[in-house]
């Protein structure tokens, strides 16, 4: 994974507008998931966020991953507009302040296990609570792991189907209490997508 | 269209009305309608002894925050005495968070956002501001209601 952020500065590039793009082409299912337990803007939340990160990618060419990715947590704080905002972009702006100019995978790993906690800070929340940190906690502790592009993707979609069964504790879903059971966490799914995206471009290399 | 921000006319820039000493207060919801009804409800009570600012909507104006609108409106609202945020929902709180953080330095530590109910905490927050309290009493005053 290092070698391929190594070989390019392009490959961050890369990376963030298959993540964008990936969540603007699935802007609609999250909206339908997000209308199904919440208030139904996390779709066209998150799209407006991503439309900006895409916006601002050519604007970042050159710098280090570290700083693109501190750039674009900024977009996504000003634009989504919902809680989604400060969430990803506490996790963008986070894993990009623990990365140096060029990052080991253990330099990856470490930074993005902070971002997490980052938004477990920023949300007041845990694990098991039907939220993006479902997914994200799961992924942290893959690449803790050693765990391939491959795997990592896998852990990421199987994460956000778990969060099915469960009863929403924080979130707007929380409203709902039991009727949450029996529905996917849009921002799993969300964050799920992200980083689909981003193990397809990078493969097995990692 | 643009998340609803007021710039009040208030007493902030003549430095000889009480008002600028008193607790700012932001009045922060998903809901530009809401913002402004409750804004209207808190000057009805106190009249312009309390800077009062308020912002709702998302960036693009529909329901929801905007971090870069609640900056605008703690600005607005600025007191050397600080500022108390009312918050609606979730992400009005994270949002305003968020926005407290990029406030400078200085200004930080006097920002807080109520655990409280949006359209009573505002009201009695204002209330307590426009007596001359503290930061810090306004903010109990008004997170009473939640206890």
């Amino acid at each position: 994974m290092e070698d391929v952020l190594r070989a390019s500065g392009k490959m961050m590039d890369k990376l963030i507008n298959d993540a964008a793009r990936a969540i603007i082409a699935e802007a609609d299912h999250l909206t339908a998931l997000d209308q199904a337990i919440g208030d139904g803007d996390h779709g066209i939340n998150m799209k407006r966020g991503m439309e900006a990160v895409l916006a601002e990618v050519p604007k970042l060419a050159g710098k280090p991953p570290g700083e693109v990715l501190k750039a674009i947590g900024m977009q996504l704080v000003m634009k989504v507009g919902g809680a989604s905002g400060p969430l990803f972009g506490t996790l963008a702006m986070e894993f990009g302040k623990g990365l140096p100019s060029h990052p080991t995978r253990a330099d990856i790993t470490r930074a993005f296990a902070a971002a997490v906690a980052a938004v477990a800070a920023r949300g007041k929340a845990e694990q098991g609570q039907k939220t993006m940190l479902d997914v994200l906690i799961p992924v942290s502790e893959a690449l803790n792991a050693g765990a391939s592009a491959v795997e990592v993707k896998a852990i990421a979609l199987a994460a956000a189907n778990a969060t099915i069964p469960v009863k929403a504790t924080r979130g707007r879903a929380s409203f709902l209490g039991e009727r949450s059971v029996g529905h996917m966490d849009p921002g799993s799914w969300s964050s799920a997508m992200i980083i689909t995206a981003i193990c397809n471009r990078l493969g097995d290399k990692s | 269209m643009n998340p609803t921000v007021n710039k009040p006319v208030d007493a902030m820039n003549q430095p000889s009305n009480p008002a600028a000493a008193n607790v700012g207060i932001v009045i922060v919801s998903h809901s530009p309608k809401i913002a402004e009804g409750t804004a209207d409800m808190v000057r009805q009570m106190v009249g312009d002894s309390v800077p009062l600012a308020y912002t709702g909507g998302n960036p693009d104006g529909a329901l929801g925050t905007s971090v870069e609108a609640i900056m605008g409106a703690i600005s607005a609202a600025w007191s050397e005495a600080g500022v108390a945020v009312l918050v609606d929902l979730g992400g009005a709180e994270t949002n305003s968070e968020m926005a407290i953080e990029f406030m400078p330095d200085e200004r930080r530590s006097r920002i807080v956002v109520c655990n409280a109910p949006l359209v009573e905490g505002a009201v009695i927050a204002a209330t307590e501001s426009s007596g001359g309290s503290t930061l810090e009493v306004v903010r109990r005053t008004a997170e009473e209601l939640s206890s």
